[in-house]
């Protein structure tokens, strides 16, 4: 099971607490994780990633294993630690503004 | 006996006030999507149990939230598990898609408009900043969205497609935004003409259709904008708001930046009466519900104030449909007020004598229950108020 962890704001709309816990295919991806969280939460299309393009929007970040991910490609495999579940995937709105 | 439901929207939620006709006791229910702008609500007509949200995050974008049991528990509409499913198995969650229609046999190609610094700038959907569900149907409703256009559902708001032809029309490259952006922010509906909507857009100006929104046509003839180049220009005027009394719906109103104005055809011509107002400049307008020539506005010292002048807050109530203005100000304060009343911050209930509302940037939301002679806080201390309906019960 993957692990992700939602910023407060998707945690309301999903009407989810602490983590969230998904089977995702692998390889495991950033896209293959978003893919899952989507089908198990339809209200999160469009607020992570673009409706259409489906690229990361602006000011949404991806972290891993003390690291941004956000500016790697979708379709890269995420660490062992991701797929093993012992690192959570973090979803974090970028600190901007207040 | 008669009850009054207040939608009010803010920066970090959404509230709900109730209370019977009386209007003196008041129940708080909120915060409704706690940290989320709501830049509006409002109910359907002819359903009110059906009231439609929008939700919206600079950092995770628009959401449309739906009530149909009076806003005691909400969805995104077509989320639920039977709903969710496309044909080939993935969720639709298409409730909160807005994407410009740019296909040959419906939209427009996506042009630009002007930017801030005068150059042109690609449109771009950000939010929606004003939600009107039709006057007969709850599963239709229209959406008035940053960066300007018009969309609209008829199927609850599952989903939403653009009338293309306002953004595509020929004057489009010369919409700007206004310093709050780009935004379609008033949607007007005619009780007597269906294929007939009036919009406004900050700022480029008001728009209508007469045909159910295929084409459209700017109306801002007689509207004077020193802040621009040419300021009789056919676009380009930063509308704030504009209101209409149903009985009368060739009859319009306008807060413009700068100028209190009326039309009694429709738009195809208007005329100044801001009169004996303090200062011209505000953001809402709105009208008594019994009596079509009673309109009611906030004056703010200016563009670059954006405060009640001296300090005192002060709604003004014309009975003469303009040009003769009274300062309404028992129970507002009167020293020390620095807040703003946003565009879509002023409403008014049904009920006999008419009850009128406003809530300001401060998280304050007043109430008169007799026209605007007296007001009094329902609550003070909420988050900005972004805007403010009223429903009246039975």
């Amino acid at each position: 099971m993957i692990r992700v962890v939602l910023p407060p704001h998707l945690r309301t709309l999903a009407r989810v607490d602490g983590d969230l816990q998904l089977e995702v295919k692998t390889p495991v991806s950033q896209r293959s994780v978003l893919d899952a969280l989507e089908v198990k939460y339809p209200m999160l299309r469009g607020t992570i990633r673009d409706h259409v393009t489906k690229l990361r929007r602006p000011m949404v970040r991806f972290f891993v294993c003390g690291e941004d991910l956000s500016h790697e490609s979708p379709d890269a495999p995420l660490p062992d630690a991701i797929a093993k579940g012992t690192e959570p995937f973090l979803i974090i709105g970028a600190i901007a503004g207040g | 006996m008669s009850k009054v439901r207040v939608l009010v929207g803010t920066k970090k939620g959404a509230f709900i006030l109730t209370s019977d006709g009386a209007r003196k006791r008041w129940k708080v229910s909120g915060p409704h999507f706690a940290g989320w702008e709501i830049y509006h609500m409002k109910g359907s007509p002819v359903d009110p149990d059906r009231i439609y949200a929008s939700q919206t995050s600079g950092w995770f974008g628009q959401i449309i939230q739906r009530s149909d049991d009076g806003g005691k528990t909400w969805n995104a509409p077509g989320s639920s598990a039977e709903e969710q499913k496309s044909p080939d198995g993935m969720p639709k969650g298409e409730s909160n898609k807005f994407v410009y229609d740019t296909s040959p046999e419906t939209g427009r190609p996506l042009t630009t408009h002007q930017w801030y610094d005068g150059t042109q700038h690609p449109w771009e959907f950000k939010r929606v900043w004003h939600l009107e569900p039709s006057l007969d149907d709850p599963d239709h409703i229209y959406a008035g969205v940053e960066d300007a256009a018009l969309f609209e559902s008829t199927d609850g708001g599952k989903s939403w497609y653009e009338l293309a032809g306002l953004r595509g029309s020929d004057t489009g490259p010369k919409w700007q935004p206004g310093a709050g952006g780009m935004c379609l922010h008033t949607i007007l509906l005619d009780p007597s003409n269906p294929k007939r909507i009036s919009i406004a857009i900050s700022a480029a100006g008001a728009f209508r259709t007469d045909d159910g929104g295929k084409t459209w046509k700017p109306i801002n003839r007689g509207l004077h904008s020193q802040y621009i180049p040419d300021p009789t220009a056919e676009v380009g005027h930063c509308v704030h708001r504009m209101a209409l009394h149903p009985s009368r719906p060739n009859t319009l109103f306008m807060q413009k930046h700068w100028d209190v104005m009326r039309t009694d055809d429709a738009g195809d011509s208007w005329k100044e009466v801001s009169g004996n107002l303090p200062t011209d400049f505000g953001f809402p307008i709105d009208v008594h519900a019994h009596e079509p020539e009673t309109i009611y506005v906030v004056p703010i010292k200016s563009d670059s104030e954006h405060y009640p002048p001296s300090g005192r807050l002060r709604v003004y109530r014309s009975r003469t449909g303009g040009n003769e203005w009274q300062a309404l100000t028992k129970g507002l304060p009167q020293r020390n007020c620095y807040v703003n009343v946003l565009r879509d911050a002023m409403s008014v209930d049904s009920l006999e004598p008419c009850g009128v509302y406003f809530g300001t940037i401060g998280g304050q939301v007043y109430a008169s229950a007799d026209a605007g002679d007296n007001w009094k806080p329902i609550v003070r201390d909420l988050p900005a108020v972004l805007s403010v309906e009223v429903q009246t019960l039975p």
